[in-house]
């Protein structure tokens, strides 16, 4: 697992290659519609492979590969349950959202109501689920780098967050797109060809490589196990993730990137079908590295057990292999945290900006200016979580910004697009009470009470709060909704409700 | 091929009286919107039941997810990979639905709008106002 040439011209060669596509981004980038959304111009396959690009992260690529080598069956429980969101998505979300909305997600949910409380509540759950996740991929990014390459921690965070910051601030959501393009590409052509080699080993019949794990290390790999141990737990973290994929803000904003709510509603068609082939690999690729590396082994360099892939890949094509899926490991993590960043630019610089601070008249390119100031102050908080952050339980990070998608952002979008009576003051709480009660149940959760600060009992029992915070989270919508109604917005949601399905041409 | 204009044929705004005609628009407007409400929820539904169903199952029936249906191949693994396929197969049913059903309809529908503004401009530039709630141009996110 020492960095050496391979790596490294791989790692080159992508770098020029983004670069490049930075470069010729930059050009075709000069207004706000290019800079947010590359200027509504992308095609429904592009889109659906840059959202592809955009979600499968580091934590599912290392995460998942590493949780099945070494928990089994358990692990699967992330890789389906990553995936049953889009579906939500595109059934849900994807049009009204295209047709109600111009850059963010908070657009839809101030179509109809009064603007300034709704967005001051939707940037603030947009910047705590983007936190979160940045924390995630930064801490990932630099154990990472680390490992692969042998550069120090601190210096691998900078060098992350100082090319994140290149592709957003020069080539906006055109060079993000290319980016995630370039990068789902290698991701699936990698983990293709890994799993190609696994199966080359067991006849080309997963259940030769399942049967296999199971006579190494017992029948019990092959069935649910230890690492759910209480059934409310299993339920609690299937709702975060089923509902948190619709109320990511990075994910949302993609679906602007297209001229309208048809070629939205194939994109996600496309980023299903390959996220879905990508979680199917993932079985192979874990059991594989479980049977081939063994667990002992890929405890031994990393406890988490991240490096699983990179060392089946070493294994299985030798080092220009491991050379190649490194690269791809360290793109992965580059694409996902410019999707953040931008998507966090937005909800500054228009949200809280333009709509707020400047009641919706900003003065001519301020946005843009705005949006681009708000990249370099992300990059450096980026930089500077991930720093504060080293060593920190990186699925656990994950866990948190789904849940707070799922209960701050996901119920007040959901509330606002189908129940006329939806009122201001309904939403702004549903987003309130859902993020903090979230932030809140986590504190008290055995994650942080037990794991973290070393107490011997948690108030909370449960690991994943979606169970408690997101019914909450709906609860307060209805309920402040009723005792505070909002007749203006009642009246308005008949013209959104139509806008909603013709869209605005 | 017009299955979905619950009204009928989209020409008949010219002999009736326009304020007729506007609220027939609105109603196969709403009756469009609650088709794909009840669509999206069907199948929202569905994928919840699926993917609950295995999770309910791996939090209170693990011990079912070990049999061994081949060798190798526990029901817990030939499940999740099932949830996968059936994620994959409602995606399908929708896009397909929208290709076949909603997208022509919405079509329709989008050409009664346009001509009905066209009528609206005609109608206030003799009279004063003739707009409505439902005009699809009133309401711009700021």
């Amino acid at each position: 697992m020492k960095p050496d040439n391979v790596s490294i011209a791989f790692f080159a060669i992508f770098m020029t290659l983004t670069m490049g596509i930075t470069w010729w981004a930059a050009r075709k980038t000069s207004t706000t519609d290019q800079f947010y959304v590359a200027g509504r111009s992308l095609t429904a396959g592009q889109n659906g492979f840059a959202l592809a690009g955009d979600y499968m992260s580091a934590a599912s690529f290392l995460g998942i590969a590493g949780l099945v080598s070494t928990s089994g069956f358990d692990g699967l429980i992330y890789s389906t349950g990553w995936l049953v969101g889009w579906p939500i998505v595109l059934f849900l979300i994807a049009e009204p959202l295209r047709n109600l909305g111009r850059y963010t997600f908070a657009d839809v949910v101030a179509a109809r109501l009064d603007p300034m409380p709704v967005r001051i509540a939707a940037a603030s759950g947009t910047l705590a689920t983007i936190a979160f996740y940045l924390i995630a991929q930064m801490v990932g990014a630099g154990s990472l780098v680390h490992l692969l390459f042998g550069i120090q921690y601190e210096i691998a965070i900078v060098v992350v967050g100082v090319v994140m910051m290149a592709y957003v601030l020069f080539g906006g959501m055109l060079a993000t797109t290319w980016v995630q393009i370039v990068k789902a590409v290698l991701l699936l052509g990698g983990a293709a060809a890994l799993a190609f080699l696994v199966l080359s080993r067991f006849s080309f019949d997963p259940r030769e490589l399942f049967a296999a794990a199971a006579e190494k290390y017992g029948d019990g790999v092959l069935a649910p196990g230890k690492l759910i141990s209480n059934p409310l737990d299993a339920i609690s973290l299937g709702l975060a993730l089923m509902f948190g994929t619709a109320g990511l803000p990075h994910i949302l904003m993609r679906f602007y990137t297209v001229p309208d709510a048809k070629a939205a509603r194939k994109s996600v068609f496309v980023a299903t079908g390959l996220i879905g082939l990508f979680y199917l690999m993932t079985f192979i690729l874990g059991f594989g590295a479980m049977v081939l590396v063994t667990p002992d082994a890929i405890k031994a360099i990393d406890s988490g057990g991240n490096m699983a892939a990179p060392m089946l890949a070493e294994l299985l094509g030798g080092r220009p292999f491991l050379g190649f899926i490194a690269a791809v490991a360290f793109a992965t993590i580059l694409a996902v945290v410019a999707g953040l960043a931008l998507s966090g630019a937005a909800a500054i610089s228009h949200d809280v900006w333009a709509s707020v601070v400047r009641k919706g008249e900003p003065k001519p390119g301020e946005e843009l200016k705005v949006a681009r100031m708000s990249t370099i102050a992300l990059a450096v908080v980026a930089i500077a979580l991930g720093i504060a952050f080293k060593g920190q339980n990186v699925a656990f990070m994950v866990g948190l910004a789904f849940a707070i998608a799922a209960s701050g952002n996901f119920p007040a979008l959901v509330l606002s697009v189908f129940w006329s009576r939806t009122s201001t003051a309904g939403a702004a709480a549903s987003m309130v009470i859902g993020t903090l009660s979230t932030l809140i149940l986590i504190w008290l959760s055995p994650a942080v009470q037990i794991d973290l600060l070393h107490h011997s009992s948690a108030l909370f029992p449960l690991r994943n709060p979606a169970l408690v915070s997101i019914p909450l989270s709906f609860a307060t919508g209805f309920v402040v909704s009723l005792i505070k109604p909002d007749v203006r917005s009642q009246d308005r949601y008949r013209a959104i409700a139509t806008r909603m399905l013709l869209g605005t041409d | 091929m017009n299955i979905n204009s619950p009204t009928g044929s989209p020409d008949l705004l010219s002999d009736r009286d326009p304020s007729e005609d506007r609220r027939a628009l609105v109603a196969s407007t709403r009756e469009l919107a609650s088709r794909r409400s009840r669509v999206a929820a069907i199948l929202t539904a569905a994928m919840v039941v699926v993917y609950f169903g295995f999770i309910l199952t791996v939090a209170y029936n693990p011990g079912l997810l070990a049999t061994q249906i081949q060798r190798g191949l526990t029901l817990g693994i030939a499940l999740g990979a099932i949830v996968i396929l059936i994620a994959w197969l409602l995606t399908y049913v929708y896009v397909s639905w929208a290709n076949r059903v909603y997208d022509p309809a919405l079509a329709v529908l989008r050409e009664r709008w346009r001509e009905a503004h066209v009528a609206d401009s005609i109608a206030s530039a003799t009279s004063s106002i003739a707009t409505s709630a439902t005009s699809k141009s009133e309401e711009r996110p700021s």
